[in-house]
């Protein structure tokens, strides 16, 4: 299979990526080793758009977080994802501290954020409720926002595959070989060729640096830990409350979500292992007593959830977007404030890979995408003509996000479709409210296995080896049996 | 549309308080249910022992179901199926959504919530490790199992001795699984005495007191999980770990009132129970609003839920009859280690030939005695040789002990040593 550019990876930065290279006339394959789109860094981690105050200034980091942030709310409209803009707060917790704020601010101002401003306590109050007693000032941010981080990576890679990307899933890269004409890549699913590779690897981006650069880069995966309140928390916090680093140490950010929830985390644990997400009973205890710092009577009870993420922290802390070696494009370190720099980083590489190749402009290249109806955002009119005309989106299968059956079928039918039960949760959120999807999986499962036509033992959770069944349980009754 | 009488809830309690609401003489009535059947949870609970207390004999749970939907039919209830109440508000019109007739408001006079509960996540438990496959809580599994006729897994550990992950236990233990251990946080099981007997005892399963999950590995299915005690606090003691190769894990670890609805529509709702605060009309604190079952307090067996929405729908009907009436409440005291009560207050007016007041202990205790006094005067007693938190207790009062306290003030539930 030869294309143009193979994109390593489908997190947001490979979709970004992705999304913005379609608008040429370059043939694009996105090889990802997961089932889907937004199984890694991208799945677990703040869910907010950082306003750009914190990267310092004069870094790559600064300027592409500054950048995405600006561009995010046209493109949630363009895109159609969850976006909202509530502004962020860093709260200070004691006069010492107060120099640490203002460098805060001054460093934001260099960086070109909008609308900074250091707000005393009694405003701060009016604004956060439940901010801690001990809280002096705060740095007000009102560009800072929340965005749904699946959404974003999806509407990304799904207006790619509409402009004519291709996603290979389950496509895990062996080796990168040059050749004269550019790569041959190898994976478990057969070998690739393109002119050019960009590395969109996450927490694996130094593996495929490192084997084609001369100047070697160093990931550590940084794990973070959080805790996802229920719905009845919600309104606890208004806006994004970070706590600014100081004497009483360092702690966690409290902060609304797009559907209503109120996320804590995350914590900051160096861990050796790729791939381990797991979370720690020390990590726990360490979220909850890092969670009470800038926010008092934190309604801790109402966890809904605990999961961990892993950022890619590059030894410099910086972004590294660059053609690192011939052809071959980095989008490595990209750590927080990576959700945030997304669309600049997408942006930025496309334009890289462009100044190389020159490819002409698609002359019908659509920038927008239609993301899932979500009949909760229509009158009730509207709704009922559409369960006129649609009668599964009158029917709830998720009783806790009050997700249809409509909506569900739409996740799986439409391009790069939902084929696992976190991949209907991550597109709907069947599954992510306050019982965990103790009611209504064995219905979702039941809509993947008669879209997809596959018996219900090969549905899983997210991917091959998640089986969620062992098979009928006359089967095992009979094989337990013949064993016997 | 109005109606004299919505149900929310097609399960044990919305199917027994229809039944007792229509011969108490009420004929507008409807019973809202978002599954695809009448009957509610009880149709994958197809272990026996349900109907001991209402039927004498021992039936399954689609058999006592059936009975219900039978009293349902002969009496030609209506009753809405694979449909939703997506809000309730405080003036009780009910928004019903399903696929044929969209969305509608209905208003009722009165609503009886019988909702049911759910159960504890692990999320919720904030347990440690990996989140693969293979998770589940044990009604979910038995769903599957049950009704849908698939094993979730062959090597099984469950966390939590509530009811339901015993009787998985033995369920799964039938269908040719392995389970290789329950363990239980708490120094007590949370399950009632015969079915650790018969569920976990009769098939030589070990149960774990005072023990915890503390690790779940495996990336994509569970692989396994790492069990260890716990101290007084409930804490898990270092070097206690033993690890269990496993692919699956069941948690039985509690449910809950599904309350959303009542908490939207203003209902207040006890911190210890997470149902609402009913009077002895089991009315909530909005008028012309009743729960029963689950959704008010967690049972132990349905037969118990049978008979307090029977209570609840006549209590409904005289309610839809009579009309918003001025009311002069006592809240139930208690003492000695009662958890809650329910009904939590009661006004002696409206005690009808007898009233049974629910409660739950906090711990295991032995040889005790409920005493129940009105005004400082003792009015019954009951010895108590055992008394477990997974044990609902209850004491029974009668009209003729209200007729004899006319001025009732308090009301006293107490237990002491015997």
């Amino acid at each position: 299979m030869k294309y143009d550019v193979l994109i390593i990876g489908a997190g947001v930065t490979g979709c970004a990526v992705a999304r913005w290279l379609s608008q040429y006339d370059a043939s694009v394959c996105v090889l990802e080793k997961e089932e889907d789109v937004c199984c890694g860094t991208s799945k677990a981690n703040s869910a907010i758009l950082h306003a750009g105050f914190d990267a310092k200034h004069g870094t790559l980091m600064a300027k592409l977080n500054v950048r995405g942030s600006e561009m995010a709310e046209a493109l949630s409209k363009e895109l159609d994802f969850s976006y909202d803009r509530c502004g962020s707060l860093v709260v200070c917790l004691s006069e010492e501290d107060r120099p640490r704020l203002i460098a805060l601010y001054e460093n934001g101002v260099k960086n070109g954020v909008k609308g900074l401003e250091i707000i005393e306590r009694d405003r701060l109050i009016a604004m956060e409720p439940n901010v801690s007693d001990s809280a002096v000032a705060a740095l007000w941010a009102p560009t800072g926002a929340i965005v749904c981080p699946f959404e974003m990576t999806l509407a990304f890679a799904e207006n790619a595959a509409e402009n004519g990307t291709t996603f290979c899933f389950d496509t895990a890269v062996q080796s990168l070989v040059r050749t004269d004409a550019g790569w041959r890549v190898e994976t478990d699913r057969g070998v690739f060729e393109a002119k050019a590779i960009v590395n969109a690897a996450g927490v694996y981006a130094d593996v495929f640096h490192n084997a084609v650069c001369d100047k070697p880069i160093h990931i550590t995966p940084r794990r973070g830990d959080y805790c996802l309140l229920d719905h009845a928390a919600e309104g606890f916090v208004r806006h994004t409350v970070f706590q600014l680093p100081g004497i009483k140490g360092k702690g966690v950010l409290v902060s609304p979500t797009v559907h209503g929830n109120v996320i804590v985390g995350p914590t900051a644990i160096d861990v050796d292992d790729r791939e381990g997400t797991n979370t720690t009973a020390d990590g726990l205890n360490d979220l909850m007593q890092k969670a009470g710092m800038a926010v008092k009577n934190l309604p801790l009870r109402q966890t809904i959830t605990s999961f961990a993420g892993l950022r890619a922290h590059e030894d410099g802390h910086e972004f590294i977007v660059q053609e690192s070696a011939p052809d071959f494009f980095d989008c490595a370190g990209i750590e927080s404030p990576g959700l945030s720099s997304a669309p600049a980083i997408g942006e930025m590489a496309a334009g890289l890979l462009w100044e190389r190749y020159r490819w002409t402009k698609k002359p019908d290249w659509n920038p927008t995408r239609r993301g899932i109806l979500d009949p909760k955002t229509l009158s009730t009119e509207e709704w009922n003509a559409l369960i006129q005309k649609e009668p599964a989106y009158g029917q709830i299968i998720c009783r806790c996000e009050s997700v249809t059956e409509g909506e569900i079928l739409d996740a799986i039918r439409r391009p790069l479709g939902a084929r696992s039960l976190d991949g209907v949760k991550r597109r709907t959120r069947a599954g992510m409210g306050r019982c965990q999807a103790g009611f209504c999986s064995p219905r979702v499962m039941e809509i993947l296995s008669r879209e997809r036509n596959v018996p219900l033992s090969e549905i899983t959770k997210n991917g091959k080896g998640s089986e969620l069944i062992v098979g009928t349980a006359k089967d095992v009754y009979r094989e337990v049996r013949d064993e016997a | 549309m109005k109606h004299d009488l919505i149900i929310l809830g097609g399960g044990p309690a919305g199917l027994a308080a229809a039944i007792a609401a229509y011969d108490a003489g009420v004929r507008d009535l409807l019973i809202v249910e978002r599954d695809k059947e009448l009957g509610g949870i009880l149709n994958q609970c197809i272990h026996n022992g349900f109907g001991l207390h209402t039927f004498k004999e021992e039936l399954t749970g689609p058999e006592y179901a059936a009975r219900f939907i039978a009293g349902v039919r002969e009496r030609n209830i209506p009753y809405l199926l694979n449909t939703m109440a997506l809000h309730v508000s405080p003036d009780k019109v009910v928004t019903l959504m399903n696929r044929t007739d969209g969305i509608q408001t209905v208003e009722a006079k009165a609503i009886l919530l019988a909702m049911g509960c759910r159960e504890r996540s692990r999320g919720a438990l904030n347990i440690p490790g990996y989140r693969p496959a293979g998770i589940y809580s044990a009604g979910t599994a038995q769903r599957l199992v049950n009704m849908e006729g698939f094993l979730p897994g062959r090597e099984i550990v469950i966390l939590g001795s509530g009811d339901i992950g015993l009787i998985m236990a033995r369920r799964l233990t039938l269908e040719g699984a392995k389970v290789k251990v329950v363990a239980e946080l708490m120094p007590y099981s949370g399950g009632l005495k015969r079915n650790i007997v018969q569920c976990l005892d009769d098939y030589g399963i070990p149960l774990k007191l005072s023990h915890t999950v503390v690790d779940i590995r495996g990336r994509k299915r569970v692989e396994g999980v790492t069990i260890a005690a716990v101290d007084e606090r409930l804490k898990p003691i270092p070097g206690t770990e033993e690890d269990y190769d496993c692919d699956t894990l069941l948690l039985s670890c509690g449910l809950i009132p599904e309350n959303e609805l009542s908490r939207e529509m203003g209902v207040a709702i006890n911190p210890v129970t997470n149902g609402p605060r009913v009077n002895e009309s089991l009315e909530t604190s909005i008028p012309g609003v009743f729960a029963a079952g689950n959704v008010l307090h967690v049972h132990d067996l349905v037969d118990f839920v049978s008979e307090e929405a029977a209570a609840a729908g006549r209590a409904a009907a005289a309610y839809i009859a009579a009309g918003d009436a001025e009311r002069h409440e006592i809240p139930i005291r208690f003492e000695g280690g009662v958890r809650y009560t329910v009904p939590a207050t009661i006004d002696p007016a409206f005690v009808r030939d007898a009233l049974t007041v629910r409660f739950r202990v906090g711990s295991v205790m032995k040889n005790r005695v409920v005493r129940v006094l009105m005004d400082g005067e003792e009015v019954g007693k009951r010895r108590r040789q055992i008394m477990a938190p997974g044990e609902m207790e209850e004491v029974k009062l009668t009209r003729a002990q209200f007729d004899a306290h006319p001025a009732l003030g308090e009301l006293l539930i107490r237990i002491e040593e015997a």
